[in-house]
């Protein structure tokens, strides 16, 4: 028996998990059109690859990945592009972004795909493969996997495999392994071979019985004797990265270093399995599995096609009357979506259709008391009250100071305030302010060596146009006495010359 | 008495060198309160504050010649800052400082542009590239907005472009208090804070 370390706090909300798991995953089908987000990963915006009026091909590619932390993103199916503009986007500002339309033509014809025998390929080129098929971190952080495949200083001792799926009401990783065990096994196995790692551990959390009896007999079917299941106890959040790796290797991962450092890296099973569609067959990330849950007829897993309307997706579900809104992730980390017109990204793995009976208005918030049942339940072991206190008050310094950007917006500490303060959206306010004012001094900064070096150049240019000056009135004086000394015609006219010279390029390049 | 008088004065001839060469070894070059300054200041290096350029300001500030009031593309934000730095009671803009305006950028309509090369000379940033007779176009990364190049042109085809907000440089607002009226969670901490009370 494996022993298992803890992490700091943790809470224990209602996981409503239920409801979603009555039924197999069912495929979502073709929607009328499919709006594709070239932004759907951390880093860079992937570069347009096709134009309005392109047929393309199930699979092809839409953006080709720009700078090294980017990634691709392809078409979901066979069609017409019939716009590449902006548009919203699920993300909670409303704000629109770039995104290819595809109107499907039926046929949902494939690329020519090419499986690759990942034994016989070295990792360099099976991490591009995954980079130009758009493998990004499905848990919901999207950052492109080829990244995180790349080995640190330290050799990999443990590759963790994120199945923990915390946060309520979200079951789509429970389903996926459900289903489809081997095939993440599969994909975990190449990662491993990647990373060239140690040993593969798999955590799941103990509500997740059917889950890890599926993931157990795959990876005894496969006999890999690297790789094991190890069950987690169920609190929230340990499914954050940090977290679970805490508690299967007892490494902590401080901020803002690499985990591939410290010899350890953790994946979400989708990504293994996404990872394995890649490789194996060759499938580009165009799909993913979603869990639609709240206030419908009927809550169940779906494989979604990336750039599906939502409000097409919940039609298949059936959203109750009273539905007011959507939620994008759970009820702990979720955002709520602009708008039912916005489509399903990489980063969506549940929608939750939100009513007023569902999640009634808060009460209104009242004063910090400073009673640290924050402090208690933080998974990072900060100091809610204080950074609530910094941020309150917009000093971000401090607040960075008391490790604000260690805070992964669990919520925990939101969830257990008796005085229901709003205390994430103080931390998220704050760290976007910080990203904010470091951006602005980066422009600063800019403008200032462009300004200083702006000066620079019209000091030399006058500098230059002095000396020529000065050189040129030698030479016309030295003409001159030359003129009353009564040297020989000769020298007279070498020296007008060489005025003439001097002379020459300034009055052909006229002041700019 | 005499020997006591001769090690004080040694003493005080020692120490003087000291003194004085690491005056000379450890010298500081320029004064670090006009960088420290200049670090606030947002380097738009528009003039509206009278003076030809953020660093000339920050000198004036520093020599106290000039008041901490007088760079609208700063903010008020600015002028805390400043007073913070200078231990100073914070001051609002006067009336005779020049309106705040949305930060934007310069946009040159090439169709009009005759390729006069003015504004190229006015840019402080050196962020419009162009020659004489050709047309003229503004880097829009290293456009800092201040204006200088519009005043110029003479046929008027710069114009200035407000920076629309996109999902790069979204931020999240201030937490305001929550409204009983919407239904809608319209944040996630209160769905959170709600299933805590529907348990």
């Amino acid at each position: 028996m494996r022993t298992l370390y803890h992490f700091n706090g943790g809470v224990h909300p209602p996981t409503h998990k239920a409801q979603s798991t009555q039924t197999p995953i069912m495929q979502a089908g073709l929607p009328s059109r499919l709006v594709v987000p070239l932004h759907q990963h951390a880093g860079n915006s992937a570069k347009p690859a096709v134009q309005v009026g392109d047929h393309v091909l199930k699979g092809q590619l839409f953006g080709m990945p720009e700078g090294s932390v980017s990634s691709a993103v392809h078409a979901p199916t066979s069609g017409t592009v019939t716009a590449i503009d902006m548009q919203v986007v699920a993300h909670p500002s409303g704000l629109p972004d770039l995104c290819v339309t595809l109107l499907p033509d039926g046929r949902d014809e494939w690329i020519t795909r090419v499986s690759t025998d990942y034994l016989q390929t070295n990792p360099a080129e099976l991490r591009q493969l995954l980079r130009l098929a758009g493998v990004v971190g499905l848990g919901g952080a999207v950052f492109p996997s080829d990244l995180k495949l790349r080995p640190g200083t330290q050799k990999i001792k443990a590759l963790v495999l994120n199945g923990a799926e915390c946060e309520p009401y979200i079951t789509c990783d429970d389903m996926l392994m459900r289903e489809r065990a081997d095939e993440i096994v599969r994909g975990a196995e190449m990662m491993r071979h990647i990373l060239e790692a140690g040993e593969v551990l798999i955590g799941i959390e103990d509500n997740k019985p059917a889950a890890i009896a599926a993931m157990r007999a795959a990876v005894s079917a496969n006999s890999l004797n690297t790789m094991e299941v190890v069950v987690v106890p169920t609190i929230y959040p340990g499914g954050g990265a940090k977290q679970l790796i805490r508690v299967l290797t007892g490494i902590e991962v401080a901020a803002g270093v690499r985990s591939t450092d410290l010899g350890v890296q953790c994946f979400n099973v989708a990504t293994a399995y996404s990872a394995h569609r890649a490789i194996e067959h060759g499938e580009p990330l165009i799909s993913r599995i979603v869990t639609l849950t709240g206030n419908v007829q009927q809550a169940q897993n779906f494989e979604v096609l990336i750039g599906t309307p939502v409000n097409e997706l919940v039609a298949l579900a059936g959203a109750k009357a009273d539905t007011n809104g959507y939620i994008m992730g759970g009820p702990m980390m979720g955002v709520p979506l602009p708008s039912d017109q916005v489509t399903v990204t990489k980063a969506t793995n549940c929608i939750i259709a939100s009513s007023p009976a569902l999640f009634p208005p808060p009460p209104p918030s009242m004063p910090c008391i400073r009673c640290t049942r924050c402090v208690e339940v933080c998974p990072a072991e900060l100091q809610p009250q204080d950074l609530y206190w910094f941020a309150k008050a917009k000093n971000f310094g401090k607040a960075q100071e008391f490790n604000l950007f260690d805070c992964i917006e669990c919520g925990a500490c939101s969830y257990m305030c008796p005085s229901n303060i709003p205390l994430v959206q103080y931390y998220r306010f704050a760290k976007s302010e910080i990203w904010a004012n470091e951006r602005e001094k980066d422009a600063a900064n800019l403008a200032r060596e462009r300004h200083e070096y702006h000066l620079l150049r019209i000091e030399r240019e006058k500098q230059e146009k002095a000396e020529k000056l000065a050189q040129k009135e030698k030479a016309a004086a030295a003409a001159k006495a030359a003129a009353t000394t009564g040297t020989d015609a000769k020298t007279i006219e070498a020296l007008r010359a060489q005025v003439r010279e001097i002379a020459r390029p300034a009055s052909e390049h006229p002041k700019e | 008495m005499l020997t006591a008088l001769l090690v004080m004065s040694f003493i005080a001839l020692l120490l003087g060198a000291v003194l004085g060469f690491s005056a000379l070894k450890f010298r500081v070059e320029g004064n670090p309160l006009v960088d420290k300054i200049d670090a606030i200041l947002p380097q738009t290096q528009c003039g509206q504050c009278s003076f030809p350029g953020c660093k000339p300001y920050a000198m004036a500030i520093a020599a106290g010649e000039a008041d901490i009031n007088r760079c609208p593309p700063g903010g008020e934000e600015g002028i805390r800052k400043l007073a913070d730095l200078l231990g100073m009671e914070f001051k609002p803009f006067g009336e005779d400082t020049a309106a705040q305006k949305p930060k934007s950028v310069a946009f040159i309509d090439e169709n009009t542009c005759i390729g006069c090369t003015l504004c190229i000379q006015a840019c402080p940033v050196d962020a419009i590239s162009g020659a004489a007779k050709q047309m003229h176009t503004v880097v829009a990364a290293e456009c800092t907005g201040c204006e200088l190049c519009v005043a110029p042109c003479p046929v008027d085809c710069i114009i200035m472009i407000p920076l629309k907000e996109t999902i790069s440089t979204w931020k999240f607002q201030y937490p305001a208090p929550p409204d009983p009226a919407s239904g809608l969670a319209s944040s996630s901490d209160k769905i959170t804070a709600m299933s805590g009370h529907s348990q």
